[in-house]
């Protein structure tokens, strides 16, 4: 298939900074944009009587967001270049539609945050920062956007580079790159710009095309969460017992001696499976990485079943029915009250638990946490203490997005209405 | 012992095999939608590589508009063969011989709409709750904004403006009874993902897909089959044209593209540098309005 891994990355930031005409500027300046799409979006714009394409149009693709001109939900979009191969989530930057954002970043490598260069720093750039910071995105790209609005001032562009990396030193972002482009004339997106002769670095699309990704995997700490039992009752594998999932962390390797919890029993691995070894008739496959679909069989008959986590004996997730959490409430009906109880799903695991404590409200604007808070409504981010009905398996949130990661589901209206990241240290 | 490196699985392959895997675990009665087209044969085979060595555990429907090709009713029936699955097929005739639907007439007529009611109705005889359809992402402009895991209330109706949050991998199967959700395993592949994974895999496919020699008619741009379904309008003339289809859907609403494409390798090098969507250049039911593929959707389109 393609030589390189994919690039997943989401653009972030307020309302009207750009976000979906960088897209349509990165995917017309690659030349990846479709006649007939392009066609479509002139005609449309000709219609409204606009002076010029808009580029947005590619991406916003609802009825009411196009009546509107704004972002509701999330837009996927696909590109590639000799390079690379690419999938954006183009978030919507209205306040209203955090969750719908917090959807779209949660499974991308890279977040670009656009910031309008007449306006620098504002609240939503504060309050998508710190959700691609708790998200723990592994890298950021601060997209300073509109220079051609401010006549491709350098001095501008410092000074929002350090207004962003004050307002960011209460964050976690690990590797942050500032780029001053222009998505509406085109500078630094693709094209090298000839206004800003004082940049030196990467255009928007060569950083994308070169940000290593692969590192990003935890490679050490083996979390395999069973995902689903393999029995085919059929003549030719009577006594086949597989168990389905993808490695959530660690590289598991035929021979290796393993722990499944919560019964606590040991056994080694069989052997590593999928349908081609299957087919292939190997005895299995040489090992599994994160990310990867493969089916495990142990030496032992045990009794497993899907949420249980198998791991080695000497490094082990956190066995708890007591959590700690920060959480992005993202229901519009009802506030999070404690003592509600939820249907939590952590990895492949589905458990019912109650927060029993709100320990603050952060404030996006000045990080204050607000102690006397007593509930969080649409769009708030707090810190909670939860009790499951259940033990999960749980490590950080920031050392294993996988296993340090949860959703709440409210049981009366079927809605998600939560997203939680886990905290193992009092950070 | 023998081994072997696990390479070859790519990332969006691994995607699918785990949401097909993540529904059989949570979902009472799935059903895949099959037509027969090369985004459900994808799908079929995905299913397969997810519960190897056990076979698929749940059924495949068709959704018959009646208006076939016929080498893709053939094909069909050899591939339901081969994969031992069980086949529902749900026919709009059926839908209309029940009074349940109008029939269209007419030569611009296409009982592509006429679908939803018979797939809706299909879904709750059966009692299905989770309907997987190899819809994508990258096909078209509502389809971009659709979640993996998409709900349907007890209408069958999407409501796009109040998608539920899809946070990691981590999907929300909960649902009233009545209800069901639409699983989009391929979300995030494009057309030529799909075509890679065909070649990768060697998977058969209908003869249509290939470029061939066939009598075809111009309408609105695009061309269009002679087939006994669709009637001819004043100048529209016959001619042979060596061409193939980027998508099938029923004859009435599906257009062929000129090609020389005669494997899958050319199929590749062709899609690489298409200039024209799949969509854009085959189905006349996208060019109804700038928001034609939403409304359908909204009302339980697939």
């Amino acid at each position: 298939m393609r030589r390189l891994e994919p690039l997943r990355f989401a653009t972030v930031g307020s309302v009207d900074d750009g976000k979906s005409t960088l897209i349509g500027r990165l995917l017309h300046d690659s030349k990846s944009i479709f006649e007939d799409q392009l066609e479509h979006v002139e005609a449309v714009s000709k219609k409204r009587g606009n002076d010029y394409v808009d580029l947005a149009l590619l991406t916003d693709g609802l009825r009411a967001e196009r009546e509107q001109g704004i972002t509701i939900d999330v837009a996927y979009r696909y590109f590639s270049t000799p390079r690379r191969s690419f999938i954006i989530a183009d978030c919507p930057g209205h306040i209203q539609y955090t969750r719908n954002m917090v959807t779209g970043a949660s499974t991308v490598d890279l977040a670009t945050v656009l910031i309008d260069a007449r306006h620098g720093v504002v609240e939503q750039t504060r309050r998508h920062s710190l959700l691609v910071s708790l998200l723990g995105v592994p890298h950021l790209v601060i997209a300073v956007n509109k220079m051609d609005l401010v006549d491709y001032s350098e001095e501008r562009f410092e000074e929002i580079r350090e207004q962003f990396t004050e307002f960011a030193q209460k964050l976690e972002l690990r590797d942050v790159t500032f780029i001053p482009i222009s998505a509406f004339a085109g500078d630094n997106v693709v094209d090298r710009s000839a206004n800003m002769n004082w940049y030196e670095g990467s255009t928007f699309l060569n950083h994308l095309e070169s940000v290593y990704v692969a590192s990003d995997d935890n490679l050490i700490d083996v979390r395999f969460p069973v995902q689903y039992v393999i029995r085919p009752h059929t003549n030719e594998h009577q006594d086949y017992r597989g168990y389905a999932g993808v490695p959530a962390a660690g590289t598991i390797k035929p021979g290796d001696d393993v722990i499944v919890l919560p019964s606590g029993l040991e056994s080694t691995i069989a052997g590593i499976d999928n349908f081609d070894s299957l087919a292939a008739g190997v005895d299995t496959l040489d090992h599994a990485r994160p990310g990867e679909a493969v089916t495990i069989r142990l030496a032992d008959n045990l009794d497993v079943s899907r949420g249980d986590m198998i791991c080695r004996p000497h490094n082990r997730p956190q066995v708890t029915q007591d959590l700690e959490a920060m959480i992005c409430w993202m229901d519009s009906e009802a506030d999070l009250t404690p003592r509600t109880i939820y249907t939590m799903k952590h990895t492949t695991r589905t458990v019912r638990a109650m927060v029993t404590d709100l320990r603050y409200r952060l404030d996006i604007n000045t990080m204050h946490r607000d102690e006397e808070a007593t509930s969080l409504t649409l769009n708030e981010i707090g810190r909670v203490v939860l009790r499951a009905t259940e033990p999960v398996f749980v490590d950080d949130y920031r050392r294993n997005r996988q296993t340090g990661s949860f959703i709440l589901i409210d049981e009366s209206t079927n809605q998600t209405v939560a997203g939680g990241m886990i905290r193992l240290t009092n950070t | 012992m023998s081994t072997m490196t696990s390479t070859t699985l790519s990332p969006l392959e691994s995607e699918a095999v785990t949401i097909f895997r993540e529904v059989a675990a949570e979902f009472e009665r799935p059903v895949l939608l099959f037509s027969g087209g090369k985004d459900s044969v994808v799908m079929l085979h995905l299913a397969r590589r997810a519960f190897a060595p056990a076979r698929i555990p749940f059924p495949i429907m068709h959704v018959d508009t009646g208006h076939n090709f016929d080498e893709l009713i053939e094909f069909r029936d050899r591939t339901v063969e081969e994969f031992g699955v069980e086949l529902v097929v749900a026919s709009v005739q059926d839908s209309i011989d029940a009074g349940r639907i109008k029939d269209v007439s007419g030569p611009r007529s296409s009982r592509n709409q006429l679908q939803t009611v018979t797939l809706l109705d299909a879904i709750t005889a059966n009692g299905f709750d989770a309907v997987f359809g190899g819809g994508r992402r990258d096909e078209e402009r509502a389809r971009a904004k659709e979640r993996i895991y998409s709900h349907r209330d007890e209408f069958g109706q999407w409501d796009p403006k109040n998608q539920r949050p899809e946070l990691w991998d981590l999907y929300n199967s909960r649902h009233r009874r009545g209800e069901h959700l639409r699983i989009f395993p391929l979300s995030n592949w494009t057309e030529l993902d799909v075509w890679e994974f065909l070649r990768a895999r060697e998977v058969p496919l209908p003869p249509l897909y290939f470029a061939h020699k066939r009598q075809v008619f111009s309408r609105d741009g695009m061309l269009m089959a002679v087939n006994e379904h669709v009637e001819m309008l004043e100048g529209e003339e016959p001619f042979e044209a060596t061409v193939r289809f980027r998508t099938i859907g029923d004859t009435t609403c599906t257009a062929a593209v000129e090609s020389a494409a005669f494997s899958i390798d050319d199929i590749v090098a062709e899609t690489s540098v298409a200039r024209i969507t799949e969509r854009g250049a085959t189905r006349a039911d996208d060019r109804v309005s700038e928001a034609g593929m939403e409304d359908r959707k909204r009302k339980g389109y697939f």
